[in-house]
């Protein structure tokens, strides 16, 4: 009964945040437009990329993409730490 | 895997690694780029591993080449974007656009053709960002399967 009653009420909830964005926002009409309208005039000179998409994340906002690569480099390393060989000094938990 | 598997795995890894090469040289003009191409890239070796067991794969292919892949484009990456300083500009400035050099073609506005030889250091960071990416991720799949494999011989 009470997983129920919190089931419905996280329902209810994503409706209501769902309906609240669906009726402030029309679709094809966003409210702040300064940034795409410079991106979609300027870009294709100013980067000479015919792809916008590459234009903005490879240009305009560079440092993110440095941040991307950074972060699967950083994931990769992760995984070399997790998955390697182990030293016979280590401590072995299931071996 | 059986001889079918790896008959099928030789026949379509080159189309695979064409068709990601592709992606990555066109990021500028068609929907891809450096991520998209390089982890298409890496599906094909994660092809070829699967094909070919993992103790056979690590006989001719060496754990540091894929590290050094990716160390070396995310380092160039960085060289590319840094390199705009020695033209008097600010970090990821796009110093090669419209430069009559290497991708330096001026781009209209509007719509054209695409030629490939334009966007200036897109092209480069693309790349760099595809060959990062393969490494990586085919790494990933390599430091994964060395735990599943009774030796686990990963440098």
């Amino acid at each position: 009964m009470k997983k129920m009653f919190v089931i419905i009420a996280s329902l209810l909830v994503l409706l209501a945040a769902f309906g609240a964005v669906a009726a402030t926002l029309t679709f094809g009409s966003p409210k702040m437009t300064t940034m795409d309208d410079y991106f979609l005039k300027n870009g294709q000179v100013q980067t000479g990329s015919n792809n916008e998409c590459t234009a903005v994340v490879f240009d305009f906002r560079g440092f993110d993409t440095l941040g991307e690569s950074t972060v699967l480099f950083c994931a990769v390393i992760g995984v070399a730490l997790i998955f390697r060989k182990m030293q016979a000094g280590e401590e072995h938990e299931d071996e | 895997m059986s001889r079918i598997v790896r008959t099928a795995a030789d026949f379509v890894y080159p189309f695979v690694l064409i068709f990601g090469l592709y992606i990555v040289a066109h990021g500028h003009l068609t929907p891809g780029g450096g991520f998209q191409g390089g982890a298409v890239i890496a599906t094909g070796c994660a092809l070829v591993i699967v094909a070919y067991s993992y103790a056979e794969v690590r006989t001719w292919l060496s754990g540091k080449v894929l590290m050094g892949q990716e160390v070396i484009g995310l380092l160039g990456f960085i060289g590319v974007a840094l390199l705009a300083f020695a033209f008097g500009q600010v970090f990821f400035f796009n110093y090669l656009n419209a430069s009559g050099s290497l991708f330096g073609t001026p781009v209209p506005y509007g719509i054209n053709p695409g030629e490939l030889n334009t966007a200036g250091v897109l092209p480069l960071m693309n790349f760099a960002v595809g060959i990062e990416v393969w490494g990586g991720l085919t790494l990933v799949i390599l430091y994964m399967l060395s735990a599943f494999s009774a030796d686990k011989e990963v440098s």
